[in-house]
Order: structure tokens, then C-alpha cells, then sequence
């Protein structure tokens, strides 16, 4: 027989032979993480250092000056920033729950149900997965004007919800669930909801929360639904109020306070992606398309 | 075969009308913002509209006129937009298999904490980005980039990154690069690390010897949906992004439309010239790019059989 070693995928231990990758990928890391670093360097700076001649990447004595600034200039315009928390918090709940839900309901059906239409659907949502958003800007903004949602909380949550993404990862997910698990139930006479919420919906955690991630991605950092839909400054959420902190003219009075605003709207995304990592490889590894 | 072992038991009625309602919020949701918007973007085209007053039907005259006519998207946005799309595009996409490649050759610890470090500038959400690029590409001497050039003695004069019409396409494909290996990457990653090692194995037998030929005969091949998938999500997201120019310069039109990009040229003339009908035939051509450029990467990861 050929001597054939063990492949070099998803090693057990360290060895030698990975020393090579580890150099080539390595200084790659530090140039995509160094931004990051960079943010988070700026956001502690005290004054002196933000505008230290030459500038300096790192912060040498941290401070929350900028954290604090943040939060009283809100507080000599109009709308506090509490509204805006509140806003973005209220948005991102809804969306996430709800764009989760309807996923997870639909995929089910298209999973595991018999009905007519079914693989004609499955393809539209695949054919829908090379939808791009920005491209129907338009036409979103002229059919929310004719609902009357312009100015309502539902014109920066409904058109985040039907994410073909999320449905196409939960739907390969859910198809990976034995079937006869799900004939049990029926024989035992559960109906289809109950086998939805029994037996799916446990089944399939770690989908749901990858679908939950992605939708969280989508919604805390969109800017447009509140440029576009809302002229009420009450509901406008905070990515938009970030964005106007860092607009024209505003770059130099602001450097601290944009990197704290930055930084704000960074570590939530991180924080739920490292802990939700592991769910989301486990989803990705059915993301097939064929 | 599957699907008709599981249709006989799974429901004893032929046509489970309760699938219906499961899907009815999807589906609904779906048609009125995603189905719908695709359809009066469609039907938009071929009209001119300015907001207030009814819509008139002008035939293809969009169409002939973004051809002829349109001095600024012929110029500019489109080869802007398709210098950027093919580096963004494919350079994003062959990084984020090469790097999940040599990630999983990796032990579980250090790849994971490695592949969060390459998967997180994907989440810096659009304000974050906008920020950081800012303050590290700003104009005056001051701006981080500048300094350090200046320190090194490679300029004298601090350059104007983001409002000169020399770098900004180049910045804005530098920072699209940096933040491309998002869910494409994951599912790629995914993908090698679940791979039936036996495969390797019997390649083995079968004569190949490194590991390039490895990639080319065996991890390839064998996960081409993922690589389909993953090749969608680049696709979509180069064009998603396409914001980004406008983000870094601060205006739209970028400074002598030097980023100026498909989604630019929408907003420019949708949202401040009001000529809805003209930017609507710009949509209608973008969701034709991506389309096109989708059946190109199906094409090349079909399964067929040999």
C-alpha cells in the first residue's frame, strides 16, 4: 500500500508541518485584525493622544473620556440617546425574533411537510439568495410609502425579516433531522405543530441561532431604513445617529467619540458571534447548494 | 427517493395543507419586499417617474439612454464597478478559500481563534468601518497613513486619500478585500473540515502525492455546494457593498466619480434627482449582473456527472 499519513485536515495536535501555514497566515491575522485594534485603541484615547503630532496607534494612559462624551452630546440636542438605544434595541429584537420564527416555520414545511408547490418555492428562495437589497431601494421605499409604514417602527422591521439566507441554512439544517423521528411523533398522534415545536425546534438549535446572528449582523448596523423611511428623529436608530456623529465636517470634532460610537456598535457583534461560533459552523457545514 | 419514503409516512394526506400556514409569514413577507420590489423595479424601468406625477410608459428609452446617453455611467460607474467587482469579487473569494484552506490544517484552538480574526471584519458593521478608514486614511498630515508615509520618507506632502480621484477606488477595493471573508468563508471552512477523510485516503492509493493536488482533485470537488454557496454570498455581497464609497469620500457623488459604482449611481438618481423611472432601469441592470455572474459560478460547480 501506498504510505499514506493520516490527511492534514483538522489535526489533532500540533505538528511540525504546521509551523509553515502559521507564518504565512499569521502576519495576514494581524493585518485584518489591525483596524479592529485600532478602534479600539482611538476609543480609550485622552485628547492629547487623538491629536498627538505624529499620531500613535496605541493608547498609552486609556480613559472613557470619549464614552462619556459620547453620551452628554446627546443630551444638548433634542433626542437623548436613550432614545436611540431604546429604538435600536426595540428594532433588533423584533427583527431578530421575528425573521428567526418565520424561518424556522417555513423550513420546516419545506423540509419535512408534502405539498404542492414545494420544490418550485425551494428554488425561487435559492434564486432569492442572489438577491441584493440596495438594487430594489425604490421600489421597497414606493411600496412602504403606499402602506402608510413611513415613519413607524414596522418600516425599519418588516423588510429585514424574510432573509432567504436564513431560511435556505434552516431549511438544510432541518434536513438533516431523521424522519423517523418525526413518524414517531405522528404515530403518537402529534399534530404538525406540535412535531414543529417538539421535535424540530430542539433539533435544530444551532441553525436557529446562526439564523439569529446573521439577522442580528443585517439589522444593528443598517443605516438605510432609517435614512430612507423615517424622517421622525424619535425612531431613527443608533447606527444612524453614529453615522451622523461621524458625517461631513464632523471627522476632526469627533475622532474620539466616532471610535467610542464604533466600538459600541463592534462588540455586541463580536461578542455574540464567539459565543455563538460553534452553532454556526455546525449550520454552515450544510450550506450546500447545488 | 429520500423525499418519497418520507412523503408516504411523514403525512398520510397527499397535499398538507397545514404547510401552507407555516409558510404564510415567509411567504407573505417575501413577496411584498423582496418579489414585489423586483417586479415594480421591472415594470418602473420603462417609465418615467419623478414621484409626483403619474408614471408614463417611454418604452426601452431608459435603457437606450443609459446605453447612449449617460456620459457619467459609461465613464465612470461602469468601470469603476467592474474593476471593482472583479477584484472584490473573485480576489475575496479565492482569499477566503485559501485562508479557510490553511486554517484547517490547523489544530481546533488556534484555527478557531483564527478564523474569528479573519471572519470579524465582516461584522464591523458599516458605521464602525466608515469610522476606522476614515481616521487612518484623512487627508491631512495628521491622518494616520499619512504620517506614517511621511515618517518613512515616502512622501513629503500629506495626500489626499479619500477625495483625491487617483486612490479612492483603490482604498475602497482595499477595505472591501479586508472585510470579504464573511458567511462565504464560513461555509468554505465548514465545508473542507467535514470532508470524508477516507477520500484522502483512497487519493492516496490512487498516486497523489501533495497537497495541491489534494485541493485540486479531492477538496474541491467534493464540496462544490459549498463552493457554489460560498460564491453566491461573494457575488451578492461585492455588490452589497458597493456603499462604501460614498461612506469613505463622504458624498454622492463621489469626488470626481472616481468611486462611483452601480448602487451610487441608483441612489444619485433615485434619491436626489428624483428620476425614479431611469434609476430603476440601473436596479433592473444590477440584478441582471448578479444574476448573470450567479449562473456563471452555478455553471462552474454544477455537479455533472462524467
Amino acid at each position: 500500500m501506498a504510505r499514506y499519513r493520516k490527511n492534514y485536515i483538522n489535526p489533532k495536535r500540533f505538528d511540525r508541518s504546521q509551523i509553515k501555514i502559521m507564518l504565512i497566515l499569521l502576519p495576514l491575522a494581524l493585518f485584518m485584525l489591525l483596524p479592529i485594534v485600532f478602534i479600539f485603541c482611538h476609543a480609550f484615547k485622552p485628547m492629547d493622544e487623538l491629536f498627538a503630532y505624529p499620531p500613535r496607534f496605541f493608547v498609552i494612559r486609556p480613559t472613557l473620556d470619549n464614552f462619556y462624551k459620547l453620551f452628554r452630546t446627546t443630551s444638548t440636542s433634542a433626542i437623548p440617546i436613550g432614545r436611540y438605544v431604546f429604538n435600536t434595541f426595540l428594532v433588533t429584537l423584533t427583527t431578530v425574533t421575528g425573521s428567526v420564527f418565520i424561518s424556522t416555520l417555513a423550513a420546516f414545511a419545506l423540509s419535512k411537510l408534502r405539498f404542492k408547490g414545494k420544490v418550485t418555492l425551494m428554488e425561487i428562495n435559492n434564486a432569492a439568495l442572489m438577491f441584493v437589497p440596495v438594487s430594489v431601494m425604490i421600489p421597497r421605499y414606493l411600496i412602504i410609502n403606499a402602506l402608510g409604514l413611513i415613519d413607524t417602527y414596522f418600516a425599519l422591521i418588516l423588510p429585514l425579516m424574510a432573509m432567504p439566507v436564513c431560511l435556505f441554512l434552516i431549511k438544510q439544517f432541518t434536513d438533516q433531522v431523521p424522519d423517523s423521528l418525526i413518524e414517531a411523533a405522528y404515530i403518537e398522534g402529534a399534530g404538525d405543530f406540535t412535531v414543529y415545536r417538539r421535535i424540530i425546534l430542539p433539533l435544530i438549535k444551532p441553525a436557529v441561532a446562526t439564523g439569529a446572528i446573521l439577522s442580528f449582523q443585517q439589522v444593528w448596523g443598517d443605516v438605510m431604513s432609517s435614512s430612507y423611511y423615517i424622517s421622525n428623529e424619535t425612531l431613527r436608530t443608533l447606527p444612524f445617529y453614529m453615522n451622523t456623529l461621524t458625517g461631513a465636517g464632523n471627522v476632526i470634532a469627533g475622532q474620539g467619540m466616532a471610535a467610542a460610537a464604533g466600538l459600541v456598535m463592534f462588540v455586541p457583534n463580536l461578542a455574540l458571534f464567539v459565543i455563538l461560533q460553534s452553532n454556526v459552523m455546525n449550520t454552515m457545514a450544510h450550506s450546500g447548494l447545488k | 427517493m429520500k423525499a418519497l419514503k418520507t412523503g408516504k409516512k411523514l403525512s398520510s394526506r397527499e397535499n398538507n395543507l397545514n404547510a401552507y400556514v407555516f409558510l404564510a409569514p415567509y411567504l407573505l413577507l417575501f413577496l411584498v419586499f423582496i418579489l414585489i420590489p423586483i417586479a415594480m423595479a421591472i415594470m418602473l424601468s420603462v417609465t418615467n417617474f419623478n414621484t409626483l406625477e403619474f408614471p408614463d410608459f417611454v418604452g426601452l428609452m431608459n435603457y437606450v439612454n443609459l446605453v447612449t446617453q449617460d456620459e457619467i455611467f459609461m465613464q465612470y460607474v461602469l468601470p469603476n464597478t467592474i474593476t471593482y467587482a472583479l477584484i472584490v469579487g473573485p480576489g475575496g473569494y479565492i482569499l477566503s478559500f485559501l485562508v479557510a484552506w490553511a486554517l484547517s490544517q490547523l489544530p481546533k484552538v488556534p484555527r478557531t481563534i483564527l478564523a474569528l480574526v479573519f471572519y470579524s471584519p465582516s461584522i464591523t458593521s458599516g458605521v464602525a468601518m466608515n469610522v476606522l478608514w476614515r481616521i487612518l486614511f484623512s487627508g491631512d498630515q495628521a491622518g494616520y497613513i499619512n504620517a506614517w508615509l511621511i515618517r518613512l520618507g515616502i512622501i513629503t506632502e500629506p495626500v489626499q486619500w479619500l477625495t483625491d480621484k487617483r486612490y479612492l477606488l483603490t482604498i475602497m477595493i482595499i477595505v472591501a478585500l479586508w472585510s470579504s471573508m464573511g458567511v462565504g468563508f464560513l461555509a468554505i471552512l465548514a465545508g473542507i473540515l467535514n470532508q470524508d477523510e477516507t477520500l484522502y485516503e483512497a487519493a492516496a492509493i490512487d498516486g497523489v502525492k501533495n497537497r495541491f493536488q489534494e485541493v485540486i482533485y479531492i477538496t474541491i470537488p467534493a464540496m462544490k455546494p459549498q463552493m457554489l454557496f460560498a460564491a453566491v454570498m461573494s457575488i451578492v455581497n461585492t455588490f452589497q457593498n458597493g456603499m462604501i464609497g460614498v461612506q469613505l469620500s463622504g458624498a454622492n457623488p463621489t469626488p470626481g466619480y472616481a468611486g462611483q459604482l452601480v448602487v451610487n449611481h441608483i441612489e444619485d438618481y433615485g434619491f436626489i434627482r428624483y428620476e425614479m423611472g431611469y434609476a430603476s432601469a440601473v436596479s433592473v441592470v444590477l440584478l441582471l449582473t448578479v444574476y448573470v455572474f450567479s449562473r456563471v459560478s452555478k455553471r462552474l460547480f454544477s455537479e455533472r456527472e462524467y
